[in-house]
């Protein structure tokens, strides 16, 4: 399945690593930070209700 | 039909974001998955550059994006400015660290491409110096908004800051049309002298072009869900800065 990348499978497989390293840091980063700001947001708007 | 800026209104743009991210992020992971599969596993080594061609499916997306998120910084920075509406500087701020994350895939893919192609990791070619200073303008950019505690001047700051780093978006584009010299390969995938027909430079062949569509489109759904996400993120801190602020002084 995988392809013949010949004396050049070191250059292919680091670029991808690195860029999809990247880029699933970037995702999760974001995920998490909108997933607690919401949650504190909403604890927030729930001690202004009740206080 | 309503007016663009109804969704100024940061209710309303909550509300519309969470109905439409679901879609949009499907979009992104699906031509993604197509995409960079297709490119890896199904098309042929280039006969000059071998496998190393199939870098192109994560490089040449990122430097698209990496100079298209500036721009997109910059519009709403601009409207920021003229109509005061703080969605748009938020929107700006929420896309700064997604064209950093960008700009420096493409350095990275760009320099690992270049050692055995070139021979060496960097140059100081007017097209890949010119996307170093984005870089920093990126970093900069951030930075600012960080160092300001009120937002609104924050916000003033950085799209001035963005207006000026334009130039080098631009430039990061077209560097090699300005500069006929340096390491860096003309564009060869959107060139005005491919559509009108008067194109005899050298161009990417079909076998790639297709899956580099592909992860192209993904990338730029990618871009738009991640800024929604971030955007609405920043809308919610910005509400919670204010209710800690009235519990504060309460």
């Amino acid at each position: 399945m995988m392809p013949e990348l010949g004396k050049y499978a070191g250059t292919v497989l680091s670029a991808y690593a690195v860029s999809l390293a990247l880029l699933v840091v970037l995702v999760l980063a974001s995920i998490v930070a909108a997933r607690r700001t919401a949650r504190q947001l909403e604890d927030a708007e729930e001690r202004r209700k009740h206080g | 039909m309503g007016s663009i800026w109804e969704y100024a209104n940061p209710v309303k743009f909550s509300r519309t974001v969470s109905a439409v991210l679901p879609y949009v992020a499907a979009a992104a992971l699906g031509c993604l998955a197509v995409g960079l599969v297709w490119g890896f596993f199904f098309t042929p080594d280039d006969y000059r550059q071998g496998a190393t061609v199939k870098i192109i499916y994560l490089h040449v997306p990122a430097a698209m994006i990496a100079i298209n998120a500036w721009l997109m910084m910059l519009a709403a920075s601009l409207i920021w400015l003229i109509r005061r509406h703080h969605v748009s500087a938020l929107a700006a701020r929420a896309a700064a660290p997604v064209g950093l994350v960008m700009t420096l895939i493409a350095l990275a893919t760009g320099a690992i491409w270049g050692q055995p192609m070139w021979g060496t990791w960097w140059a100081w070619d007017p097209r890949l110096t010119s996307f170093l200073i984005l870089t920093l303008f990126y970093l900069g950019y951030i930075a600012l908004w960080e160092a300001l505690e009120d937002p609104d001047t924050a916000a003033d700051l950085t799209s001035v800051l963005c207006l000026v780093g334009s130039v080098f978006a631009i430039l990061s584009r077209y560097a090699v049309n300005f500069w006929n010299q340096g390491l860096h390969q003309g564009a060869s995938v959107m060139r005005v002298e491919a559509v009108t027909g008067a194109d005899t430079e050298e161009k990417v062949s079909n076998v790639f072009f297709a899956p580099l569509m592909v992860c192209m489109a993904g990338f730029v759904f990618l871009f738009l869900a991640l800024v929604l996400l971030r955007t609405r993120t920043e809308i919610h801190r910005r509400r919670l800065k204010a209710i800690e602020a009235r519990e504060r002084m309460a």
